[in-house]
């Protein structure tokens, strides 16, 4: 029993208790002719409705369905958006949040109303393009700076390569490096300590030179404790004479 | 250290006439003797006498282990002991002097002895006599009682041969029980502080960082040994100087600094470090106390300054490795950085690695002339003597550091086709290869 129907009911009750009452005190009054009562006329009915949302869930920009059904009503009419509308039907709705519908049936009985939520979904999130690899771009654009024997000058090949580097360093704020200086093997492991930090150095300064922020490079000297090549040739040797770029972050 | 003085002035002289002598045919090699006008004392080593058969292993190790410390010690003759009696001699009722004293033998002392073993105790006697000059008086007699191992033996048989070398040369240091302190490779760009005997027997790892150490040195009291380390801090990795002591065989701490911090080394009295370090943006000299406090600046030279050496004499002179001139080479400078001097040589080069004789009148480095590879020399850095050169023609050799008996020199050699530590007379005689397998660089010989 809907809350509707439960009052209609006590309403019922009370109006034939009344009557009740009247015609037991009727027989305390001198007998008169009376006519004979009028049977009661019944009260009218309060209206019913229902309200119903299908699907509940939306996503933005579909449509729900709302159904609705009343009884005794005369007017019906569903907010917001819908109006008025007939005492039984169904309309589409596309709401752009969430709302809560509510039909309101009023008639010579009174008025009932009934609620229904339709909720729209969060948008899931735009697809994003994916992080660019960092690493793979650091690794496929860097370029390490090259020496002479004994020598820490930057060399107009090292000037070109660190002028890309200072490009992918520029186009990738965010990366910081570590510049590690090596050494060739002809040198003592003390004096190439020296030469490695000079090396690491010389880089650093003309990054900086070329915009790059010296909050970003950090260097380190290896000497010749790190050789990329081990053979006792020159070409071996020139590829270890170098400042290398390492990310750092 | 009279003896030595003497020894080493005269070293020095034969080289020099040896140098004039040679100067027009500079490929020739020069050689130089070791001893030159000493008559060396000839010191047979008698087999020790094992008094069980469980103590025959023992014995020959500690016959071999005294026969080379008398050998190696350069002032002392061992004659071979295929010459020897055949008869035993374990105590002084046993010597008969003549047998030794006769050809071929021929010699002038005898030690000998016997060893008793239990499974908990080895106890060995051990006695020297002049077998020239009859007489009941032991030159040296001792009794030496420890834990029945072959380390133990070894340790005896040096404390044995430090005796015999200190009585037969007028007081001289021996080194039998000194130590070397070198760097190992590990693995790629792994290497750690190794520490092993003089002869290069008992091979221990020191350190366990992971990383690269390089270049140790030992601390005046050899309490402690000061070395380059890439230990990294918060992630960030940078040379540095590192700490190791041998007392808690822990590191123990140094101030960190900015920059590439290298070649730390001790002042005489162990109190001062002096290091090189960019911390202000060029390789410059730092003396600081031994935990990196109060650094002071002594060079002023933009850079390429590293390998500081104090000398152990006097404390007032400190050589180093500059660049200053283009090319690294030696320079002396007052310990407090005034007077820096360039070291003179015959020919441009790469001169690197100095290294103070215990007596603070020699030193040796590496220099790479020219038209060669890395070789070993010697110079009077109070002299304009031009430097002796005590190897050649054989591998790289670089890094000496002197015993300090200021006799002999390890240093690290690619003679064999890998990098190896070897010793040697400061002559360039006898040498030894103390190491013999992988890479082993950067010798550094106990002060004692």
């Amino acid at each position: 029993m809907n809350s509707a129907s439960r009052s209609f009911y006590r309403a019922g009750l009370l109006a034939a208790f009344a009557a009740a009452v009247f015609t037991f005190g009727c027989a305390k009054k001198p007998p008169a002719p009376a006519p004979p009562p009028p049977a009661p006329a019944p009260a009218p009915a309060r209206p019913t409705v229902t309200l119903q949302a299908s699907p509940s869930t939306i996503n933005k920009g579909d449509s729900a369905t709302l159904s609705w059904n009343s009884t005794d009503a005369t007017q019906l009419s569903i907010t917001p958006d819908v109006g008025s509308v007939t005492a039984q039907g169904s309309t589409k709705v596309t709401p752009s949040d969430s709302t809560t519908y509510t039909i309101t049936a009023t008639g010579p009985g009174g008025n009932a109303s009934a609620s229904a939520s339709v909720t729209v979904a969060a948008p899931p999130p735009p697809q994003e393009a994916p992080p660019p690899d960092l690493t793979k771009i650091f690794l496929a654009e860097v370029r390490d700076a090259y020496f002479d024997f004994n020598k820490s000058d930057i060399r107009p090949d090292a000037r070109e390569a660190l002028s890309k580097t200072a490009d992918l360093l520029k186009n990738y704020p965010q990366i910081k490096v570590t510049i590690e200086g090596h050494c060739d093997e002809r040198g003592s492991t003390e004096y190439n300590l020296a030469l490695g930090d000079r090396r690491a150095n010389a880089t650093k300064q003309y990054l900086v030179s070329l915009g790059i922020s010296a909050d970003r490079i950090t260097t380190v000297s290896y000497g010749k404790e790190k050789p990329f090549c081990m053979e006792s040739n020159e070409a071996c040797w020139q590829q270890n004479r170098r400042g290398h770029f390492v990310k750092a972050n | 250290m009279p003896y030595s003085r003497k020894y080493m002035r005269r070293l020095f002289f034969a080289a020099a006439i040896l140098l004039a002598a040679r100067s027009a045919a500079a490929q020739d090699r020069i050689r130089i003797a070791t001893g030159l006008g000493e008559t060396k004392q000839r010191v047979a080593v008698a087999d020790f006498a094992p008094r069980a058969d469980s103590a025959k292993s023992h014995s020959a190790l500690f016959t071999q282990v005294v026969r080379d410390d008398l050998q190696y010690s350069g002032i002392l003759e061992v004659p071979s002991p295929s010459f020897y009696p055949t008869q035993v001699t374990s105590v002084p009722a046993e010597l008969k002097y003549s047998v030794w004293t006769d050809p071929p033998t021929n010699a002038h002392y005898v030690a000998f002895g016997n060893l008793t073993e239990t499974p908990a105790e080895v106890a060995i006697e051990a006695w020297l006599y002049d077998v020239r000059t009859p007489t009941t008086q032991a030159v040296v007699g001792k009794v030496y009682r420890g834990a029945p191992n072959d380390g133990q033996v070894r340790r005896f048989a040096h404390q044995f041969a430090d005796e015999i070398i200190n009585k037969l040369s007028g007081g001289l240091p021996s080194i039998a029980s000194t130590q070397i302190v070198f760097v190992r490779q590990m693995g790629p760009q792994w290497k750690e502080l190794w520490e092993m005997d003089y002869d290069g027997a008992n091979q221990r790892q020191l350190t366990s960082l992971k990383t690269i150490s390089l270049t140790p040195r030992w601390s005046p009291d050899a309490s402690r040994i000061a070395f380059t380390c890439f230990a990294p801090i918060n992630g960030v990795v940078s040379a540095q100087i590192c700490m190791y002591s041998l007392d808690t065989g822990k590191p123990v701490s140094f101030a960190r600094f900015r920059g590439t911090n290298a070649t730390p080394t001790w002042s005489p009295d162990g109190t001062q470090i002096i290091f090189s370090s960019s911390m202000t943006g060029a390789a410059e000299l730092y003396v600081s106390d031994v935990n990196g406090g109060r650094p002071k600046r002594l060079t002023f030279s933009n850079g390429g300054n590293v390998s500081p050496v104090w000398n152990p004499k006097t404390g007032q002179s400190i050589a180093f490795v500059s660049d200053r001139g283009g090319y690294p080479q030696l320079y002396l400078m007052n310990s407090d950085g005034t007077s820096t001097t360039k070291l003179d040589l015959p020919d441009m080069g790469y001169v690197i690695d100095p290294a103070w004789s215990p007596n603070g009148q020699l030193l040796a480095f590496s220099w790479r002339r020219p038209s060669g590879n890395y070789d070993i020399y010697i110079m009077d850095a109070g002299s304009s003597q031009p430097p002796v050169e005590i190897t050649r023609d054989q591998g790289r050799n670089e890094r000496p550091s002197w015993a300090p008996d200021g006799r002999h020199i390890v240093f690290e050699s690619t003679r064999t086709g890998t990098r190896q530590i070897w010793t040697m007379l400061a002559d360039g005689s006898q040498p030894h290869e103390l190491t013999a397998s992988g890479h082993n660089e950067s010798p550094n010989w106990s002060p004692k």
